[in-house]
């Protein structure tokens, strides 16, 4: 357990020197890890409440406040922080308390993503509220899973405009999300 | 969008991380309290005498009780700003300005006569105290608002309290450069509900908009 987390720091070390993917690395290990949490967390909560959704959510706050972790420091305890704030404001913003405590990972079986039973409610739905560039941009890359390269020639964009839409278009998700109704 | 397209997005997004939660803390608060000052400068001035203020002990007094106050909330707020990460040491340094002054009272009320207490206490113009901490505080709290939203805390009721301390007390140390009025009795008086309405305000916004 402590190696793993331990490994995670070492990911996010690299990560924060230019490493991505070394990133995407961390953030493909920590997703089974949140995802057997949030499953626990989201039980008798109901068909609204979807535990994926909760994951994607606390993977684009560990991202964008990922400069709040201090290399100095133990990453697991400032992970479950960051999930435990997202889980229970998700759940909030779902008109549920959160039921099961949020256990510490180790307890906890690693989970993979299942095939959705039905249409999931999820971040898709949020991407028309974006501004027009930061839309074409995420969807082009998100969805499409088009590189920043061959986004920026297919709008005619700089591969630097790219990038900072890319990142505006991230940030505004976050900030739908959190106002965001059920 | 399947969970693995989110995480490949992610990790497109290779935006610089951009300057540290303690370089933000510092560049906020020195632009805000210029701002403040000068916003004093403009309304209320300087007072008058100021220099020969400065051999008045009690004079000399608000300054290390409010700025204490004041460097003591920077800390735990700058801490508070991250996930789960308590005020720590902060919290107690937090005790000092409140310490000192309740220090200064006590040798008032013994050197003072009864009679001058309640005069010294109510002072020539506590209701321009009461408005103006809150004014010179503004710009602060402003801020400060600013440089916790760029960061993770949470607490974010605590982190505004924090910040509305902070920002009392910053607006408390400029309004001393314009008061006339030295009695501890007073400063613990006006300029601490001044600064506890700050301190109210600021976890009520903080519960708000600090949250992400």
């Amino acid at each position: 357990m402590r190696q793993r987390e331990q490994e995670w720091a070492a990911l996010m070390r690299a990560a924060n020197s230019g490493d991505g993917a070394a990133y995407e690395r961390l953030l493909r290990e920590l997703s089974p890890a949140l995802r057997a949490v949030a499953r626990r967390a989201t039980l008798g909560a109901g068909a609204a409440v979807d535990a994926e959704d909760i994951v994607q959510e606390t993977l684009i706050a560990i991202h964008l406040k990922r400069h709040t972790w201090r290399p100095t420091e133990p990453i697991g305890p400032w992970v479950r922080a960051i999930a435990r704030h997202k889980f229970i404001d998700a759940l909030r913003r779902r008109g549920r308390r959160i039921q099961v405590p949020i256990e510490d990972f180790e307890h906890v079986l690693p989970a993979e993503e299942a095939a959705p039973e039905f249409p999931r409610r999820d971040l898709e739905r949020h991407l028309p509220q974006l501004a027009p560039r930061q839309r074409e941009v995420i969807q082009s890359i998100a969805l499409d899973g088009n590189s920043i390269r061959a986004t920026a020639t297919r709008f005619g964009m700089s591969e630097g405009a790219v990038r900072v839409a890319l990142h505006r278009a991230v940030a505004a998700l976050a900030a739908i999300i959190n106002k965001a109704a059920p | 969008m399947k969970t693995d397209q989110l995480i490949r997005t992610l990790a497109a997004d290779q935006a610089p991380r951009g300057p540290s939660p303690g370089q933000r803390l510092a560049v906020g608060l020195l632009i805000a309290t210029a701002v403040s000052l000068l916003l004093l400068l403009a309304t209320l001035g300087p007072r008058p005498g100021l220099l020969e203020a400065m051999r008045e002990p009690r004079f000399l007094l608000k300054f290390p009780v409010t700025l204490g106050l004041a460097a003591a909330a920077a800390g735990a707020a700058l801490r508070l700003s991250r996930p789960a990460v308590a005020a720590g040491p902060w919290a107690l340094g937090l005790l000092a300005g409140p310490a000192l002054l309740a220090a200064g009272v006590a040798v008032e009320l013994l050197v003072m006569p009864r009679a001058a207490w309640m005069p010294r206490l109510v002072g020539h113009n506590p209701l321009l105290c009461l408005a103006s901490i809150p004014l010179l505080a503004a710009p602060v709290l402003l801020a400060l608002f600013a440089v916790l939203r760029s960061g993770a805390p949470t607490r974010p009721a605590l982190a505004g309290a924090l910040a509305g301390l902070l920002a009392g007390g910053v607006g408390a140390a400029l309004y001393a450069l314009h008061c006339v009025d030295d009695s501890p009795l007073f400063v613990a008086t006006w300029y601490t509900a001044a600064v506890a309405a700050l301190t109210v305000v600021g976890a009520a916004l903080g519960a708000r908009l600090l949250r992400w």
